[in-house]
């Protein structure tokens, strides 16, 4: 199996780790090396990277959090604070090396020659001045124009990134606009120089699928327009397939693969590239099945896949359902005045009604604000709902007291987005996952703690860490200790809350099969609340989509992915970035629109939907 | 297969990251050690100080500091050094006590009216923005007047006019904490408003507090200094920093050793407070701490 004199252009990372355009590069780094000082000495956290990037070429830099991808490209603009870093090596730009220019004259180069663009859309733009004031801003640092000019020019590029009605939104505020226009306003800020090198730094990961969707069509038809390169870090494989020529697999510091993107995929050969792509969920993977499907895992020393154990059909659609929904609203309402008047309402959650067997999960898909996590939080009474009919294991939620509540969480629980924010920090996690058996004061100390060391061994951790906090913990051992947390009350049903969301993508994998493992075991009911279709796909028995706080479709998960019906699944769908290579230059060619708000007037009521019948369970709104 | 990506650089606990920064900021030294003067001359001045403060020697009246008397005397004859010693003790007394009194019910106020919100929320931060409209001293001095100048009294009068201040900084951070998940998982898990409060809020929002309560302390001495200047402290002839000025001060143009001792006095203890309440800000605000 030689698979190198198949494809010269790819070098097996631990040789060289070393990968050449085919033409000219514009910018080439050699030998990049990055530490940071810490407190028991320097700690090397970039070790040895070497590429090229060519006009007109995407590279990619692929890795999970912690394997330096960030840091090469924030090493490569120098913006590391340089008492606490030290960056060795060569980037050989425009026949200057940058690492060893004066500050002065790398500031010239920043924003001017090299243009980067960052995750956070929300925070990267001042709130205090106008968008058009902005990207004027950036062309008059570096050039010598006029105001009038250089709001002509602000207003071309406006336009150029695609935002529709350019001229008269110049005058907007960051806050007038959404994530994915203020996405795009970077963008304009960073082309404003011309740059001949575009740093992409997870430009697309806190934006909704359909925006990111249109993000990377944008970067592409700019990247034809205008010839740059393009250094694209980001952790998601289907990202990468979709914008990279070639790409570079980091982890923890080393490039250990680089090559063009088709080889990467097809033919990788470090055991990390295969475990990293074997756990990217793919849409379109489960051919048939209906059931749900574990994770395939892979030995990290062989790079051979475990073979995948079977999961059996838990769901009980005989008897009672455990959760029931019916009607469900709830509503926020915005005062404003002196007098704080109800000038309108956050219609979050309209009309839902679902039903959740044992045994059963059940998926609820949309985009942000769409009233998916409000619809979560209601059902658990967190929120308290504005009308409907919750009913948990046979008890009326809306009609509990205070006390009687708090009695029936024992049968709901949450799991969280943020396994940082849902541990206590001051806490260790032996009292974490002991206290709430102890607060409903369901037995004595000794066997809670019994029971705790009990759930630790299920969720793949083990009782010896009673003692340890939250902060030795990585995100997805945290995200463990807090299902190990829920699940000490035996609960009959669990709220996953985007619980895998921020979590690296083999860790994912990892926290999905465990999920799945529990639900053989101990017959639990999820609510599975997410916005990844390729995961929802993996995990679900049946599938609800969610749109501006009502569901447009729901059924069987096989019929709602194989034979979608409502336009809005269709485009969800067809919005996911799908890790295949050979999709790569095809544009969705979708229409540039923002997320649409749930906020309505005073007195307004919804519309009565019908819905009509697909097949058998699968029904869609009729608009 | 385990959690390869992070699990393997987890960090050994270490100790507290704002005792670390407290240890390495020099100036907070300054404050811990006079502060720490201060309390060990006030429990031990029965055994330092030269003489009885309150014993009168007629024939000492007004003395100027010499070698028998350092700081001098008064215009009763009594040392001023020993009194100063022993008034060490009452104005750490009644500072320690009124701040600890404000900081117990403040906070439990602003912790409670962040976590239930609503109506209770707007009715305690009503009375609080009341209360914090009028001067420390005023409000000090209306309260002490109503319930007449006496050690207990008085620590209750401060304790009221410092409660308003701990409960807006208590409640702040609570409202922050009511949205960070581990409450929001808390309250899924079924724990009581009490319990979450006490266990979940108070001890990370502890850190806030306890600086607030050393800046506040140094006010507290002041207030107390400045209701016995104006005869509301405790009654003569107990030796009180403030009521030693309120006594010289009729003598000051030929006694001045009467006022500016017990003034630098006020000066130091107020100062070590300041620093140290700074230096713990300092330690607790990671945007500074990054940078000492």
């Amino acid at each position: 199996m030689n698979l190198i004199s198949e494809s010269p252009m790819h070098y097996s990372g631990q040789e060289t780790g070393f990968t050449a355009p085919a033409r000219e590069p514009v910018m080439s780094v050699r030998n990049l090396n990055t530490s940071f000082r810490t407190g028991d000495g320097w700690k090397n956290v970039v070790r040895n990277i070497s590429f090229d990037i060519a006009a007109r070429e995407t590279v990619a830099i692929v890795g999970e959090s912690g394997s330096g991808k960030s840091v090469t490209s924030l090493s490569i603009m120098r913006l590391l604070a340089a008492e606490s870093s030290r960056i060795e090596g060569q980037v050989m730009f425009n026949g200057r090396d940058l690492l060893s220019l004066r500050e002065e004259d790398m500031r010239r180069v920043r924003g001017n020659d090299i243009s980067m663009i960052f995750q956070e859309p929300m925070t990267s733009l001042n709130p205090i001045f106008s968008v058009g004031k902005q990207i004027a801003e950036a062309l008059t640092v570096h050039t010598d124009i006029t105001e009038a000019a250089a709001k002509a020019e602000a207003i071309r590029l406006l336009e150029k990134v695609r935002i529709p009605n350019a001229a008269s939104r110049f005058d907007e505020y960051p806050h007038q606009f959404s994530g994915g226009m203020r996405q795009r306003v970077m963008i304009a800020m960073a082309l404003a120089s011309r740059p001949k090198v575009l740093i992409a730094d997870e430009p697309t990961t806190a934006l909704d699928v359909t925006i990111q969707g249109q993000i990377l069509d944008l970067i592409k038809t700019l990247q034809d327009e205008e010839g740059m390169a393009v250094l694209f870090i980001t952790h998601d494989m289907g990202v990468v397939a979709e914008v990279a020529d070639r790409t570079i697999v980091m982890y923890r510091g080393d490039a250990v693969e680089a090559g063009k993107t088709e080889d990467i995929f097809h033919r990788g050969q470090h055991p990390y590239t295969r475990a990293l792509l074997s756990a990217v969920p793919k849409l379109g993977s489960m051919g048939g099945r209906d059931l749900p499907l574990r994770f395939p895992t892979v030995d990290m020393t062989t790079g051979q896949q475990v073979p995948l154990a079977e999961v059996s059909d838990t769901v009980a659609s005989t008897k009672r359902p455990i959760l029931e929904v019916k009607d469900l609203t709830t509503r926020f309402h915005i005062r404003s005045g002196a007098f704080g008047r109800k000038t309108g309402a956050v219609h979050a959650v309209e009309n839902v009604s679902f039903e959740l067997f044992e045994g059963e999960t059940l998926s609820i898909v949309g985009e942000s604000g769409c009233g998916k996590s409000t619809t979560g939080r209601s059902v658990t009474r967190l929120i308290t709902p504005t009308g409907g009919k919750v009913t948990v294991d046979g008890q009326d939620v809306m009609k509990l007291s205070q006390s009687a509540l708090r009695a029936m969480r024992r049968s709901i629980q949450m799991i969280f987005q943020d396994p940082y924010a849902s541990l206590n920090p001051r806490m260790s996690i032996g009292s974490a996952i002991m206290e709430p058996f102890l607060q409903h004061r369901l037995g004595t100390k000794t066997e809670a703690r019994d029971k705790a060391a009990l759930l630790l061994e299920k969720v793949g951790l083990s009782a010896d860490m009673m003692a340890r906090f939250p902060h030795e913990f990585s995100g997805g051992q945290r995200q463990r200790i807090a299902i190990a947390r829920a699940l000490m009350l035996d609960p009959k049903v669990i709220v996953a809350d985007e619980a895998v969301s921020a979590l690296d993508v083999s860790i994912k994998a990892q926290v999905c099969n465990l999920l799945l493992d529990l639900q053989q075991s101990l017959n639990l009911a999820f609510l599975f609340i997410s916005h990844d279709m390729a995961v929802v796909e993996r995990v679900s028995h049946r599938v609800a989509v969610m749109y501006l706080g009502e569901i447009v479709e729901i059924g069987p998960r096989a019929a709602v992915f194989d034979n979608p019906q409502h336009d809005y699944t269709k485009k969800l769908m067809a919005a996911v970035p799908v890790p295949d290579p050979a999709r790569r230059r095809i544009k969705r060619n979708m229409v540039v629109e923002e997320l649409k708000s749930p906020v309505r007037p005073v007195g307004y009521e919804p519309a009565l939907r019908q819905y009509r019948e697909a097949s058998p369970g699968h029904l869609y709104r009729v608009d | 297969m385990t959690d390869f990506a992070i699990s393997q650089s987890m960090p050994a606990r270490q100790s507290s990251p704002v005792l670390r920064a407290l240890r390495r900021n020099r100036f907070a030294w300054l404050g811990i050690g006079l502060l720490a003067l201060i309390v060990l001359v006030a429990i031990f001045a029965p055994i330092i100080a030269p003489y009885d403060p309150l014993k009168q020697n007629i024939l000492h009246r007004l003395s100027p500091p010499s070698a028998d008397f350092w700081f001098g005397t008064d215009s009763y004859g009594r040392d001023v050094l020993s009194r100063l010693l022993y008034g060490a003790r009452i104005s750490l007394a009644i500072g320690f006590l009124s701040v600890l009194i404000a900081m117990v019910v403040g906070s439990a106020l602003g912790i409670l009216a962040g976590y239930i919100g609503g109506v209770f929320d707007q009715i305690v931060m009503g009375i609080v923005d009341v209360m914090l409209s009028f001067p420390t001293l005023l409000l000090g001095l209306m309260v002490a007047a109503m319930l007449g100048a006496s050690f207990e009294n008085l620590i209750i009068a401060i304790a009221i006019t410092e409660t308003a201040p701990f409960a807006r900084v208590a409640r702040a951070p609570t409202i922050a904490m009511k949205r960070r998940d581990f409450v929001e998982a808390g309250r899924s898990l079924g724990y009581t408003p009490l319990h979450i409060m006490r266990v979940h809020i108070l001890p990370n929002i502890l850190s806030d507090i306890v600086v607030v309560a050393s800046l506040w302390m140094a006010s507290a001495i002041r207030t107390e200094a400045s209701l016995a200047f104006i005869g509301l402290g405790v009654l003569p002839p107990t030796a009180t920093w403030g009521g030693m000025i309120r006594e010289g001060f009729d003598n000051i143009l030929s006694a001045w050793w009467l006022v500016v001792f017990p003034s630098l006095a006020i000066l130091l203890a107020v100062l070590a407070l300041n620093i140290l309440g700074d230096a713990l800000r300092d330690a607790i605000d990671p945007k500074t701490r990054s940078q000492g």
